[in-house]
């Protein structure tokens, strides 16, 4: 058909400019950043770190999972200092001290957050409780001829 | 002209709903009797009044009528006919008038064909619901018109975000609209109850099959939604702890607490009053669930205070619908008993230690949805993600899991923990034996449990079918044991997909070979492709999958002109013992193609489960619906022979 002949045609012209534009997105694209590291066990520290670091321009991305720019550049500097023998925590907190605790999925643990940590521990103790009273009541019950 | 045609009918049909919310009102007091005819009749024709204006919305965005603005903002002439329908409700002002749509026909239907209830608990419910929907008409109505037209036509529509020019995108909204309607209408129904204080397995039954229609439909959306977010984010993940998936799982869990809350009342007239209960919070769930996606509050508290009218609209609706209900149910909570009471070791007691799991984790959920929202309040942002949910979710549902494997095999009422023990004895050796496995080959501890617990379960969900005749099997049976054993499924499906992905990260030229797992990839070429408002880049890869031949894959890097934007479209090739996962990224420095690969053992079954979890539903539902059909024709057929023998 003439029309997808034309679409198809349309197409390549968009494409063949358009590849280089978008590859210039991240300047030149970090080393590490679409590279995993050489040694299996670094990069399964890196991979379990980086998918708990927050992509700040994502909406609810880790840095494991976002094409944008700035994660590339996160995945990068991740692999970099655990290959030069940091450890994951270091890092999380070398990221905390310049993002601020939004960049962490792991939600660390100070007076703001104590609530956070209180909740399963109360919401337990409330099953316990609602439980106990019910299955108490129950045996009272049973208890009766 | 089928703007204004389309908005005087919305208001038509809000004027219809304040009727019927009167005129229940006035027939519920002991000298309405007038009025009691008046109400079914009213919520039908509301409901077909509304389903008329959204045809209107939905012809505009067909005909793509840029005078309009919602049209204008939100499609294209050139979007192919599909997503421009789609399109209708994939924006504020459509979904809002696609949630009334639905919950104003589901009430109709409830004034149809409802009449097991007593007429006056029926009036109150339909009274309720019409309250519920005047909420969103005066939303609509009052801060987002969605026929309001532009001073000046626009030249060309602004399109729709690439990401959302999916099929998923057609169906999901509505699916997961379906289900919270559905709540809306099992919590009129509550409410309907507690005006009349009639709660009783009566009630339950006429409520059942909505919670099961919700339940089905939330079921499969939240199933349809993480299997569309695996595929077009082209990352792997299938779930993100998301406040936008967050916001349809909490509704989820307090609709399956209710769904077995209300069969226990059902069946055996006991749990009244946390039935009741129930349906106030599914509902309330719902609300927050919209609240959280429409007000924009989610992106930061400052987002919200932008557009302050529709964050605080909803937040108010929230406060009368909820604080209403639980101030209801506070004043009536004392007349409604218990009702029957059960033993320690009894199967109510198994479905009421699991709804209060149920809702230990739904608490988590809100908890860490809201957290960010207040620290946000004073001043410091945080991030709660999986590293809090997994674990601390697990902590309820690993429990959860053991006591699904026991309850259906107990007795109502009360029974012996001996007298199920040697049955439950293969399915706890099996799941102590997976998990010891997977343990000790290295497998973390939560992925480990998860395996363990999942094969159990899935041995145990079984159990109930044995020494029956699978012929006389009532439906609900197998519904129950199809959706045990999906999510025993699922739970198998996302433990592996955490113990045993492969990723893989390649830079390749054409020619060139990566081993990922058992595949054996080759990137054979790179193509420029169109398609009808997109343009791309197409890498043709050869799988081979230990050693054999050769499968054809073809992801692509796709480019949207209108509005502009990309998309990476993942290929999938699946195998009955994994998903093997390729996406093409960018060209690199040295003329290498950026290429990831996945291979990630067992990770269907994660869907495959949520489906059978839908399917037990919907076997459960048919079965419920052809008994009550069958029940309603033997009454009618009784009531004709006394009518003639009358006369």
């Amino acid at each position: 058909m003439k029309r997808s002949r034309f679409i198809l045609a349309a197409g390549a012209a968009l494409v063949l400019p358009l590849a280089p534009l978008v590859a210039q997105d991240s300047m030149p694209p970090a080393p590490y950043a679409y590279r995993q590291l050489p040694d299996p066990a670094q990069e399964a520290k890196a991979q379990a770190l980086m998918e708990t670091l927050r992509c700040l321009k994502c909406q609810s991305q880790s840095i494991a999972d976002s094409d944008a720019s700035m994660a590339g550049d996160m995945r990068n500097e991740v692999r970099t200092r655990i290959a030069a023998g940091e450890q994951p925590e270091a890092i999380r907190q070398w990221l905390i001290d310049r993002y601020g605790d939004y960049v962490s999925y792991t939600p660390q643990v100070k007076p703001l957050t104590w609530p956070l940590f209180a909740a399963p521990a109360v919401f337990l103790a409330l099953a316990a409780l609602l439980l106990r009273g019910r299955f108490r009541r129950a045996n009272l019950r049973k208890d009766k001829p | 002209m089928i703007a204004e045609l389309g908005l005087a009918i919305l208001w038509m049909a809000a004027a219809l709903a304040v009727l019927q919310l009167v005129a229940g009102a006035l027939a519920l007091r002991p000298q309405g009797a007038g009025m009691v005819g008046v109400v079914r009749p009213v919520a039908v024709a509301q409901g077909v009044l509304v389903a008329l204006s959204f045809a209107a919305l939905i012809t505009l965005f067909v005909t793509t009528d840029l005078s309009v603005k919602l049209v204008a903002e939100n499609s294209h002439s050139a979007k192919p006919l599909i997503f421009k329908i789609a399109g209708t409700w994939g924006n504020h002002e459509g979904s809002m008038l696609l949630w009334v749509t639905i919950m104003s026909l589901a009430g109709g239907f409830v004034a149809l064909v409802e009449r097991r209830l007593p007429e006056k608990t029926l009036i109150a419910t339909l009274a309720a619901q019409a309250f519920v929907s005047l909420g969103f008409y005066a939303f609509l109505l009052l801060a987002s018109n969605p026929f309001a037209r532009l001073p000046q036509p626009a030249p060309e529509g602004a399109g729709l975000n690439p990401l959302l020019q999916d099929i998923g995108l057609a169906f999901h909204p509505p699916t997961l609209y379906v289900g919270y309607v559905g709540l809306s209408i099992a919590f009129s129904f509550a409410v309907g109850a507690l005006i009349t204080r009639d709660v009783g397995p009566a009630f339950a039954r006429a409520m059942r099959p909505w919670v099961l229609g919700a339940w089905i439909f939330l079921t499969v959306g939240i199933t349809a939604g993480s299997y569309w977010a695996y595929y077009t984010l082209g990352w792997g993940g299938w779930w993100f702890w998301d406040p936008v998936e967050n916001a349809s799982l909490m509704p989820w869990l307090a609709a399956t607490a209710l769904l077995h809350s209300v069969s226990v009342l059902a069946a055996r007239n006991a749990l009244r009053a946390w039935t009741v209960m129930l349906g106030v919070i599914a509902f309330s769930m719902s609300m927050v669930g919209t609240f959280l996606v429409r007000s924009g509050i989610l992106t930061s508290v400052h987002a919200f205070a932008v557009d302050p009218a529709r964050g605080s609209f909803i937040l108010a609706l929230l406060a009368i619908y909820i604080g209403g209900a639980l101030l209801l149910f506070a004043l009536r909570a004392g007349t409604v008993t218990e009702g029957a009471r059960f033993a320690f070791v009894s199967r109510e007691a198994a479905l009421v230690f699991n709804n209060v799991m149920l809702c230990g984790i739904l608490g988590i959920v809100l908890v860490g949805t809201l957290y960010p929202l207040l620290t946000e309040a004073f001043g410091v942002k945080v991030s709660v993600g999986p590293p809090y949910f997994n674990p601390v979710s697990a902590i309820f549902a690993f429990p959860m899991l053991v006591v699904m494997a026991v309850g259906p095999l107990l007795r109502w009422k009360d029974d012996r923990g001996g007298r199920v023990a040697p049955v439950l004895a293969v399915p706890a050796l099996l799941a102590v034996a997976v998990a010891g496995a997977a343990f000790a080959s290295g497998v973390n501890t939560l992925p480990a449990l998860g395996l363990g617990l999942g094969a159990g379960l899935a041995l145990a969900s079984l159990l109930p079918l044995r020494g029956r005749n699978l012929r006389r099997t009532p439906l609900p049976v197998w519904g129950m044991v199809v959706s045990h054993l999906g999510l025993a499924v699922a739970a198998m499906g996302m433990a592996s997909e955490s113990a045993f992905s492969i990723e893989k990260l390649a830079a390749l030229t054409p020619g060139e070979t990566r081993q990922v797992g058992p595949y054996a990839l080759t990137l054979d070429r790179i193509d420029p492709v169109a398609g009808p408002n997109w343009t791309a880049l197409q890498a043709t890869v050869s799988a081979r999958y230990a050693g054999g031949d050769a499968v054809v894959l073809t992801p692509q890097a796709r480019v949207f002109a209108n509005p502009p934007g990309t998309r990476t479209e993942s290929a999938l090739k699946t195998r009955w013992n994994g998903q093997l996962y390729v996406v093409l990224g960018e060209e690199g420095d040295d003329g290498r193609w950026q290429m990831r690969f996945w291979w990630k053992p067992f990770v269907p079954l994660i869907w495959l489960g949520g489906l059978l979890v839908g399917l037990g539903g919907l076997l459960a539902l048919v079965g419920r619906v052809a008994r009550d059909v069958k029940r309603l024709v033997a009454i009618d057929k009784i009531t004709f022979r006394r009518e003639r023998q009358g006369r």
